[in-house]
């Protein structure tokens, strides 16, 4: 079983959603983003979401857009972003880690030579913004042949005529993005995110994981009552950006009450 | 590689340039961007759209634009060439174009295909104005909101269009991440697009971004180069021996060589901005970039070993761009147009000289293909003809050219 498959088995078992945390690489520096991954996993992270910074990060609101702009700033190379992954491989063997970013950096040397360095690296799987199932052939095939898990998305736009291209060829999970928009601003109503993950299981067997504007503890518990996943980011990246060098405590404390939501809300249905 | 039969066969059916184009965008917009595909199809096979096209451009944009032979460049230019050199050189008028550029060429058909798909909002973005100008004033015509995404630095330098763009009734939204310039400006509006998917319609402005853009705003701008075709084979009853377009995302140039890519005998020239120079800060993707995926297609890119987007630079704000639409990319590798670039020195040098030679004021981004025009038609025959896209008139520069010439206005 891989690592991502046995952490939302794991979830499940213990009658919880999975926490997948965001952070963007190289922010405030790379030296400084090793504490912060180890804070989120000692707040109770299930799985990182590590950030590949770039110039152009069409897809975020302004939290995220910022710490781009931290990390690029910073001097945040890819083959820092690898170290970095890396180096949390080594010290937490058993905790997914899933690259997130867009297509250019990620091809830029060649999909090939991405997905080798990636697998190295000890990475479980990618998130490509920019690349939909329609492009698959430019990043998916080498990742698959490395074993990375390319992770899909699914919106409120996609339709039911288009899901199943979309779930072809995804593995390790699905994101569902809740809110057709940029990370980090407006929240989904919880009626609309529960019809879309219904919608997702029965169309596939891979763990729903939802994301896209939720902050809060409450939040977090709402979603995870339905779906197998809670995804926060730019609240993550607003703390680091707060705090700076400062940020692995934030954090911690951040993760632990999204946890313990997540501990305790289907409990609270029943 | 194979020589296809046609080069004006492209793109493929996902939107593929040989290895350029696509439809990389955010999973969010992709169904936008297929049926967006499913209604330009529909529209380009209707009659009725096209002559609700043919008549707007006709009685609102003023076309056909002239095919101007410009004898006293001509003759200045063969001041020094040797005997028998100095090609005739002739111009496509599109800076007549109502707005002042082609810009309005490709705006007006999309609006058509906006309103044809019961869009009511309208978003674009704009580098030096021109075609936030298009757009807000087809927006205007039709009575639709508009917003227009313009870098915070452009809007400084481009003050006059900034006001025709409020005039004319659009709300111009300055950008200040990255250099706040384009390729900013066209990130807030790919943005601003993904959260108003229900309504909104994004024009872009040039022949690049996911397909079907890099395709429909390439048929919009052919009205160019099929005028153009006719005007000279009617004036001279022949085809010309040279086609020359400034670049920036590129629509102007492949409005312009698209109706004449499979005649063997035209040979055509892009121009890049080189800005201060190749070795120093520029904005030629295809001379200094590597291709590479941004805003929605896979294209020539100016980016870093890591893939990172880095600035370009031009005097000209709408060839400040670090890509390049995908048909050009294609063009180029295949080898059936060649590239080349002109300096923004060269570009002002060009500027004057077609002031006083022709007494036309053009834009700085025809004022580069003016520059390799300058240096093509003097290693040519007298007898052979260098037709150029005058894609847009310099009123609008004048202020930049006064500060780059030390003027005070």
């Amino acid at each position: 079983m891989t690592r991502l498959a046995s952490v939302f088995a794991c979830a499940a078992e213990k009658h919880r959603a999975a926490l997948i945390a965001f952070v963007t690489a190289g922010d405030p520096t790379p030296a400084a983003t090793g504490a912060i991954l180890d804070a989120l996993v000692q707040g109770g992270a299930d799985v990182i979401e590590l950030g590949m910074p770039f110039t152009d990060p069409m897809a975020d609101g302004p939290p995220i857009q910022a710490a781009n702009i931290r990390s690029l700033a910073a001097g945040t190379r890819t083959a820092d972003v690898l170290a970095i992954a890396r180096e949390f491989r080594a010290r937490h063997p058993e905790v997914p880690l899933v690259l997130m970013g867009y297509a250019n950096p990620m091809v830029r040397r060649g999909a090939e030579w991405f997905a080798r360095a990636a697998s190295d690296a000890g990475v479980d799987g990618v998130i490509c913004v920019d690349i939909p199932p329609e492009e698959d052939d430019a990043l998916g095939p080498m990742l698959r042949e490395q074993g990375i898990a390319p992770i899909r998305l699914a919106t409120p736009t996609t339709d039911a005529a288009r899901l199943p291209a979309v779930l072809a060829g995804a593995s390790g999970f699905v994101y569902y993005v809740s809110v057709a928009g940029i990370t980090g601003l407006q929240q989904a109503a919880q009626s609309s995110i529960e019809d879309a993950v219904a919608r997702l299981k029965a169309a596939t067997d891979l763990p729903i994981a939802v994301g896209f504007g939720v902050r809060t503890p409450e939040q977090a518990a709402q979603i995870g009552r339905v779906a197998d996943g809670v995804v926060v980011g730019s609240a993550i990246v607003e703390l680091v950006g707060k705090h700076g060098p400062d940020a692995p405590a934030q954090v911690r404390a951040y993760i632990q009450s999204l946890s313990a939501a997540l501990a305790a809300a289907r409990k609270e249905v029943a | 590689m194979t020589v296809p039969n046609s080069y004006r066969a492209q793109p493929d059916d996902r939107g593929h340039f040989g290895q350029f184009g696509g439809r990389f965008v955010a999973e969010t917009l992709m169904p936008l961007v297929l049926d967006l595909e499913r209604e330009y199809r529909a529209a380009k096979a209707d009659p009725a759209f096209k002559a609700e096209f043919d008549d707007l451009l006709e009685h609102y944009v003023g076309r056909p634009s002239p095919l101007y032979h410009a004898e006293r460049l001509t003759e200045a230019l063969r001041t020094g060439a040797a005997p028998g050199m100095g090609a005739q050189v002739w111009f496509k008028r599109d800076e007549l174009n109502h707005t002042g550029a082609h810009k309005i060429n490709n705006c007006i058909g999309q609006i058509l295909l906006a309103i044809r798909m019961g869009k009511t909002r309208i978003i674009a973005e704009t580098g030096a104005g021109q075609h936030g100008v298009a757009t807000a004033t087809v927006c205007a015509r039709f009575g639709l909101p508009c917003v227009i995404y313009m870098g915070a630095t452009d809007v400084v330098r481009q003050q006059p269009n900034v006001f025709r763009m409020k005039l004319l009734g659009a709300e111009v939204r300055p950008v200040t991440a990255g250099a706040a310039t384009l390729k900013d400006a066209m990130n807030e509006g790919l943005r601003d697009w993904v959260a108003n998917v229900h309504d909104t319609f994004y024009i872009i402005g040039t022949a690049a971004g996911p397909h079907p853009y890099p395709e429909m705003v390439r048929d919009f701008q052919s009205v160019i180069g099929t005028e153009a075709r006719a005007q000279m084979l009617a004036r001279t009853g022949r085809l010309p021996d040279l086609l020359v377009a400034a670049i920036g995302g590129g629509s102007n140039a492949i409005g312009l060589f698209h109706p004449f890519l499979d005649d063997a005998d035209v040979a055509m020239l892009g121009v890049e901005a080189a800005g201060h120079g190749l070795d120093k800060e520029h904005a030629a993707s295809l001379a200094g970039g590597a291709p590479g995926i941004l805003h929605g297609n896979k294209t020539y890119l100016l980016q870093d070993e890591d893939g990172q987007i880095t600035e370009g630079h031009s005097i000209s704000a709408g060839l400040d761009y670090p890509g390049i639409g995908p048909e050009h990319a294609w063009l180029r590798d295949i080898g059936r147009v060649e590239y080349t670039s002109a300096t923004d020195v060269e570009a002002l040098d060009a500027f004057q000289l077609l002031c006083r030679t022709e007494g036309i004021i053009p834009a700085l981004e025809p004022s580069h293909a003016i520059a390799a025009v300058a240096k093509k038609a003097r290693e040519m025959r007298k007898d052979q003809i260098i037709l150029a896209n005058l894609c847009g008139r310099g009123d609008k520069d004048i202020f930049t050219v006064a500060a780059a010439l030390g003027v005070e206005i």
